[in-house]
């Protein structure tokens, strides 16, 4: 139980599947054949020492207390459940909710995670902080949660990520953080992620890493999802409040897979209910260019965990390909590689395409801009949804939950160039 | 029992000398597979004992600037994993030295553990230096090291407990890698005083051979640190010399680092 959530007790379903066969709070190290740490010595003590905090830190009541009052006064939880009325009509009649992790300080479900690794960072005594980002959300909100507990913060970003997400570069130096443009390998965030980990090995006696996914080496898997698994308890919660029942199907994007891990967290011991998560399919899986790990990636090991990873047949990983950025990651969270294996949960790769146009359909039909990285979650929805009517599934008795990871507001140029918002020639005549 | 290791072996030689071994690495590929293996062998000519041959790999996050831009360029020009195994049958085909493998997990995993094991021990290797595999995740590579007759040689730093210093000591063979700073490879003026901790807690652990790496790049260090460890690994200032000077300056500087006049 996570006594941070009050993780209510299960009722119908727990009955079903007896605590021990339980998915819900896999400890680590390894998840099946997976997880582990695959990492240089000179870190292991590091990582030694912030599994017995965060153990620690799980079983001391004052800790649960702080990260549920920050949860409540500052991120602004428990997020909403916001039934999309008119989505569902294109979505062929069936009922959809959304998990509104945009609606967080931030605009994400990533201060979730920030918040819960700062304050064990200040429990080691660390003075500062490092992260990696790709389209910057982890960044900000890991230099919101250092400017709030008074930590120095460095975020390693791709510098090709610098130039394209400038305002997000200008939010972070806002809140005091210092952002590294990282230029070493392909200038994405796998590389951010080793420039971070070069920072960490120098500077480990007075530095945390605040990894922003359920990748890495452990105690991070398991420690990011206990962060999250409040999206899938108050999902769960919501959705019997306001549906009646259990949902069907419930749907998140892919990238390490954080936002995802803390939804299925909910309802990964309700049989009934089908788990799917969306990776980033880019220019579609047979074109080489994606970040689908788990539907093309083999077991491998990079940043610290063995996991589904994109490499060629040397074992040297290959560049990942997604519009959305925070997707644009070519290994995936350990857990994620367990549950696929075990087919508890189906994965499945979204085009940058398919994720546009549901981006563009849920603006139209529900006012609100979704992350692109979110809007793989709405285009697998729909997907869902047609496949259970062409199964006979009567449209209004069924219910998907999707989460809607983070809000859009970063994306609007990105989404301008898609959609030829942008007046080409005023641009070109500058 | 187990096999007989030879870079204990080298190691043993440089000792029976009354001096420390010299371990040269130098990457796979760089400038290209020919010059590596000229390279090595100007090397071993010029006082190396061991020849550590660095596999590319595309994260190489224990690895500072001037490795990661000569391993770059490797792969950009093509290297295949597969060929470091002609780079040390070239090297051993031509000279005496113990030649290793320095390779992050992966490329390995991806060969499968004991393919690559078999391919190295067939090419005349002595074994594989892991800078991202610990002793915890490496019940595989226990297994192929022992079939095959190769060496494992595990990294120990000043961050390493007492327990975790004698259970790597204990799963090594041939030498243990002693990092001598807490961060990556690069070369530094001076050498952290942190190394003779860390080999004074190796040899109290039981390590036979406790070598010292990172930072290393003067014949002033080699003196320094070879009067408490058993041998001392120089990477960063080879690699520059090669990239800047060709084989000439790496014979010229390993030379220098060997207290030895120049053969070329």
């Amino acid at each position: 139980m996570n006594p941070m959530t009050g993780d209510p007790d299960l009722g119908e379903s727990q009955s079903e599947s007896s605590p021990s066969h339980s998915l819900r709070h896999a400890a680590g190290p390894y998840f099946g054949a997976y997880g582990g740490r695959w990492m240089p010595e000179s870190l292991i003590a590091a990582m030694d020492e912030l599994s017995e905090t965060f153990e620690a830190a799980k079983a001391d009541p004052e800790f649960i207390a702080q990260v549920k009052d920050l949860n409540k006064n500052y991120t602004g939880r428990p997020s909403m459940l916001t039934e999309a009325k008119r989505f569902s009509e294109a979505a062929g009649g069936v009922r959809v909710f959304l998990k509104r992790e945009d609606l967080n300080h931030t605009g994400s479900h990533k201060i979730n995670n920030v918040l819960g690794q700062a304050l064990l960072a200040k429990r080691m005594g660390k003075t500062r902080i490092i992260a990696e980002t790709g389209a910057g959300q982890h960044g900000v909100a890991s230099a919101t949660a250092a400017a709030l507990m008074g930590l120095e913060c460095v975020v390693y970003m791709g510098a090709e990520d610098t130039r394209r997400q400038a305002l997000n570069v200008a939010r972070m130096q806002l809140l005091g953080a210092t952002v590294v443009p990282v230029t070493a390998g392909s200038q994405t965030l796998k590389d951010a992620i080793n420039e971070a980990l070069r920072d960490w090995v120098a500077n480990v006696h007075n530095t945390h890493y605040l990894l922003g996914t359920v990748a890495g080496g452990h105690p991070f898997p398991a420690m990011v999802r206990y962060f999250h698994e409040v999206i899938g308890e108050e999902a769960r919660e919501q959705i019997i409040a306001q549906a009646g029942r259990l949902p069907d199907a419930v749907a998140a994007c892919i990238g390490g897979g954080s936002n995802a891990i803390g939804l299925f967290h909910g309802f990964l011991d309700d049989p009934s209910v089908e788990l799917f998560g969306f990776e980033a399919g880019g220019d579609g899986v047979d074109t080489g260019r994606h970040a689908a790990a788990i539907t093309l990636g083999r077991p491998g090991v990079l940043h610290g965990a063995k996991s589904y990873l994109m490499q060629d047949d040397d074992g040297q990983t290959v560049d990942s390909h997604s519009i959305s950025a925070g997707l644009d990651y070519p290994s995936v969270g350990p857990e994620h590689a367990y549950l696929a294996d075990i087919g508890r949960v189906h994965y499945e790769p979204i085009t940058d395409t398919e994720a546009m146009d549901a981006f563009s359909l849920l603006c139209r039909t529900e006012g609100i801009i979704p992350a692109i990285e979110s809007a793989h979650a709405l285009a697998g929805v729909l997907k869902i949804a047609a496949r259970k009517i062409a199964a006979g599934a009567k449209p209004e008795e069924t219910v998907i939950i999707a989460n809607l990871s983070g809000r859009g507001d970063k994306d609007v140029g990105t989404a301008a160039e898609w959609f030829n918002l942008i007046d080409t020639e005023a641009k070109d005549a500058k | 029992m187990s096999p007989v290791s030879k870079s204990a072996a080298a190691i043993a030689a440089a000792r029976a000398e009354g001096r420390p071994a010299l371990i040269c690495y130098l990457p796979a590929g760089f400038p290209d597979v020919q010059g590596t293996i000229d390279a090595a062998v100007a090397m071993a000519e010029n006082g190396a004992d061991i020849i550590e041959v660095g596999i590319p790999y595309s994260d190489p996050v224990m690895d500072g600037s001037v490795i990661q831009a000569a391993t770059v360029q490797s792969l950009a020009q093509g290297f295949k994993v597969a060929q470091v195994f002609d780079i040390v049958r070239g090297i051993t085909e031509r000279c005496n030295a113990t030649v290793m493998i320095m390779t992050y997990w992966n490329p390995v995993l991806r060969m499968g553990v004991d393919e690559f094991s078999r391919c190295l021990a067939e090419a005349g290797g002595a074994g594989l230096i892991t800078p991202d595999l610990v002793p915890d995740e490496a019940a595989e590579w226990m297994e192929a090291s022992d079939k095959y007759g190769l060496d494992r040689v595990f990294l120990v730093a000043p961050s390493s407990t007492e327990a975790r210093m004698k259970a790597t000591v204990e799963a090594s063979r041939g030498f243990v890698y002693c990092v001598s700073v807490m961060g990556v490879t690069g070369a530094r003026a001076e050498v952290s005083d942190a190394a003779a901790a860390v080999v004074a807690a190796a040899h109290a652990a039981g390590a036979e051979n406790a070598c010292v790496g990172l930072g290393v790049s003067q014949r002033k260090h080699v003196t320094e640190i070879g009067a408490y460890s058993d041998g001392v690994i120089v990477g960063t200032a080879l690699v520059a010399a090669l990239r800047d000077g060709g084989v000439d300056a790496v014979a010229k500087l390993t030379a220098e680092l060997s207290g030895r006049t120049v053969n070329a």
